[in-house]
């Protein structure tokens, strides 16, 4: 299964594995990861389970939809251009080795 | 209450009537019945399919086109029955009428417009606990949990200051109007005509102050984005959910950090728990607790067959405390990963309020904390009866300051 690697402002980091057809917010919940609050529960409509994509990624992931573009201008950590919201990547086995850095806070 | 297998359909008839008032009065043991009969039951009282596993409501409420809302989402076919009001063009809307609807409400109530009303929201927040303070022995409900979303919500929304008491009685019909026809709806409903002509009054655009939630409704149809009849209704909406829900889910909170002082003691060590306090109480509690749904086809859902033109019954509740899903469902502890809970709803039709909902208990929970060092139960805390809601009527409190 596909491995993600989330590194917490600090700089410490966690590899994740995955589990087939979820999101990478569903693999941080279902690990206890801090820093991912999801409280809507994965429905792009809360905007705190923002993560900054490593670049290199970035390109591989599926496009944005507009309604998460609207809800990245409301993070509660500055928006940049490498934002995403975790919800609505759901991870495929070409993003094995994933990297995403958390923001320093999700409210 | 008794189960028992149904011939032939393998789905169990319960005789439970989830709007009785002793089922109303304490819900607990009936859903553990209802969980445990199987993932779908049938209730024979109101001849609906019901759900109270945490899998079978999530599924449900994630396959819009399969169980509709616009055929109403309580106990009434729309599809049979006149509704009670004009239907709501978000609440009992399908795709694509609803898509095109929800994006405005969701535009109007984001998380960006959160930020720009945080402060307003905290400083309110701060006022109340000032007044609580020198009452000392208060009614939490009346003083707090009505209280504060009163003195905030309205005003957010640009009402004018006259007949807000119509508010909190319009959404009680409205919630008691899902439920099937029984007194609660009926006394509701043949006393609604007074509050529905104050709502309606007050969604015109004339009636809305420049820079309020309703305001920006309606600057919706200059964008376009909606007609300049349908803004009114969209208005009304925020005014049937807006208020009530939230007194329920923070008289739900304080109820809770009240029974619970470990709880309360850690969210006194440290308020940055005050949101997830509050988001936890919406799970124990659920303040909503049942929405129906109206099936658009024959479905098979786990096992059990559900004909076309069925109504089914979803219990919020009951499957926010499912042990499948839940590690001790029982416990109110602030601290757990409560993330996919189905207290606000989930998929489309998901609580469009819940981030004002989130705003308003966090802030209000972080000054309690901060500045009240006890709240004790001082009286037997009275129940408020709703078809759909749960909360109380009264909760005498006294509390000491930090």
């Amino acid at each position: 299964m596909p491995a993600i690697t989330f590194i917490h402002p600090d700089g410490k980091s966690d590899r994740v594995e995955t589990a087939g057809g979820e999101s990478v917010m569903q693999a941080a919940t279902r690990h206890g990861l801090d820093g991912i609050l999801a409280e809507c529960g994965g429905n792009a409509m809360c905007a705190t389970c923002h993560v900054y994509v490593d670049e290199s990624w970035l390109a591989r992931l599926p496009a944005m939809a507009g309604d998460e573009d609207a809800l990245l201008d409301g993070t509660a950590a500055e928006r940049r251009p490498t934002s995403r919201l975790s919800c609505q990547i759901t991870i495929t086995p070409d993003l094995d080795g994933l990297v995403v850095k958390l923001p320093e806070r999700q409210v | 209450m008794t189960a028992s297998g149904a011939a032939g359909s393998g789905v169990p008839h319960l005789d439970v009537d989830p709007f009785d008032m002793r089922f109303l009065a304490d819900p607990y043991p009936a859903h553990e019945l209802l969980r445990e009969a199987g993932p779908v039951v049938y209730l024979d009282k109101w001849n609906v399919y019901g759900v109270a596993r945490y899998a079978e409501v999530h599924a449900v409420l994630n396959d819009p086109a399969t169980f509709c809302s616009s055929r109403g989402v309580g106990l009434s076919d729309f599809k049979k029955e006149t509704p009670w009001r004009p239907p709501s063009l978000i609440l009992e809307a399908d795709p694509p009428a609803h898509t095109r609807t929800r994006a405005v409400l969701s535009k109007v109530l984001s998380p960006t417009v959160m930020k720009q009303v945080r402060d307003r929201f905290a400083e309110a927040a701060e006022a109340r606990v000032d007044a609580l303070l020198q009452m000392r022995n208060f009614d939490a409900i009346a003083d707090l949990a009505e209280a504060y979303p009163l003195s905030i919500f309205p005003d957010a929304l640009g009402l004018k200051p006259e007949g807000r008491e119509h508010l909190i009685p319009y959404a009680s019909v409205v919630f008691n109007a899902f439920g099937p026809p029984n007194r609660l709806r009926q006394e509701a409903i043949e006393r609604s005509a007074p509050h529905q002509a104050y709502v309606a009054e007050q969604c015109q655009r004339e009636n809305l102050a420049p820079g309020g939630f309703g305001a920006c409704i309606h600057a919706q149809v200059d964008e376009g984005a909606i007609t300049a009849n349908e803004a009114p209704l969209l208005v009304r909406s925020l005014l049937s959910a807006g208020l009530d829900t939230t007194v329920n889910g923070i008289g739900a909170a304080v109820y809770c950090l009240a029974r619970f002082p470990d709880q309360w003691s850690r969210l006194r060590d440290d308020p940055s728990l005050a949101r997830g306090a509050f988001e936890e109480a919406v799970r124990f509690e659920s303040p909503v607790q049942t929405f129906f749904r109206t099936t658009t086809r024959e479905v098979e859902l786990s096992g059990a067959k559900i004909g076309e033109g069925e109504k089914v019954l979803m219990f919020l509740a009951a499957a926010n405390r499912d042990p499948r899903r839940w590690d001790r469902p029982d416990s109110y502890d602030i601290t757990r990963r409560t993330s996919g809970h189905v207290g606000f709803g989930s998929g489309i039709h998901m609580c469009v309020g819940q981030l004002v909902a989130r705003l308003e208990g966090e802030v209000m929970l972080t000054a309690l904390a901060r500045r009240i060092a006890k709240i004790e139960i001082t009286g037997e805390p009275k129940r408020r009866f709703n078809n759909t809601l749960r909360g109380l009527d009264s909760l005498p409190v006294t509390i000491t300051p930090a």
